[in-house]
């Protein structure tokens, strides 16, 4: 149970509200200008644009000073939430390229795509719904997989 | 460099940032949007209002910024965003995107903001590789074919 449930709700909606007015006003909805970044074959003609390092390193930034300086435990939830992996592995970097790959046929990532169905509803809906399906069946087959590896039925990974 | 927009960018940045910060230090929860659209199954019941919540505020402050700001702020283009891609490629790229962020467990917003400023090593070495294959991507799609 949340130590502040009133204040987790209202931080929940604040964080998400400005997180969507932050992608609007950088412009990260717009695929065309984040294949724009993509494209380093473009700077020897001056066409490239690298407003993405700079929305990426703001946000860095000022990230950082509330990670290294939050207290003990959050001021509205029991305990912070966080993966314990450690160390480099197939599954980090194969899924971060099979990510990357998608990410530069359409320019999107579930940030803006998200952000964008509430600016251009239509083409971004498939994309969303796309990526909810991989996501959950890829979560889905995860879960089933550790299932069977606990019942010995298959070695674990 | 006719379409580098250092100012907006940055401003945009630095809210990205805060929210990320304000979920952390308040609700002790990461702003990776791969994630918490992800985790919003019904396999763990109290993680997913917030959830749904914190995206359809994400949503809904994007829709209004994007039709409110370049009013206030003149200086903000205005055009919609540009959607070129066909819907086929659309569909192939959301699931790509969808799998890829779930098997390495982040996106831009989880590994790229959140891991980067954690000096988390596994974020670090998952945004240099999407990067990689994003621009392989792109140099393939736009010079190649």
């Amino acid at each position: 149970m949340n130590r502040r449930p009133v204040l987790f709700t209202a931080v929940t909606l604040i964080a998400g509200a400005i997180f969507g007015a932050g992608l609007a006003i950088s412009r990260m909805i717009d695929p065309q200008k984040v294949k724009d970044f993509l494209d380093f074959a473009a700077i020897p003609s001056g066409g490239w644009d690298p407003s993405l390092a700079f929305v990426m390193g703001g946000a860095v930034v000022v990230a950082f000073f509330f990670y290294r300086f939050a207290a003990p435990r959050p001021v509205a939830a029991p305990d912070f939430h966080l993966s314990l992996q450690t160390g480099l592995d197939r599954r980090l970097l194969g899924g971060a390229a099979i990510f990357g790959v998608g990410w530069g046929l359409s320019g999107l990532c579930p940030g803006p795509a998200i952000a964008d169905i509430a600016i251009v509803p239509g083409d971004v809906l498939v994309f969303v719904i796309a990526l909810a399906a991989g996501s959950w069946a890829t979560g889905f087959y995860g879960a089933f997989r550790s299932r069977q590896a606990s019942l010995g039925n298959v070695p674990a990974e | 460099m006719e379409n580098f927009t250092p100012i907006s960018a940055l401003i945009g940045g630095v809210l990205i940032g805060l929210s990320a910060g304000l979920l952390w230090a308040v609700n002790g929860r990461i702003a990776g949007i791969s994630g918490i659209l992800g985790g919003a199954l019904p396999y763990r019941p109290n993680e997913i209002s917030w959830r749904i919540l914190f995206l359809a505020a994400l949503a809904v402050a994007a829709g209004v910024t994007y039709r409110v700001a370049p009013a206030l702020v003149p200086a903000l283009p205005a055009h919609p965003p540009t959607f070129s891609t066909p819907l086929a490629t659309l569909a192939v790229a959301g699931l790509l995107v969808g799998i890829g962020t779930r098997l390495s467990g982040g996106c831009t917003s989880g590994h790229g903001v959140c891991g980067l400023s954690r000096l988390s090593l596994r974020s670090f070495a998952a945004v240099v590789t999407f990067m990689l294959f994003g621009a392989l991507t792109v140099f393939v799609t736009r010079h190649v074919l």
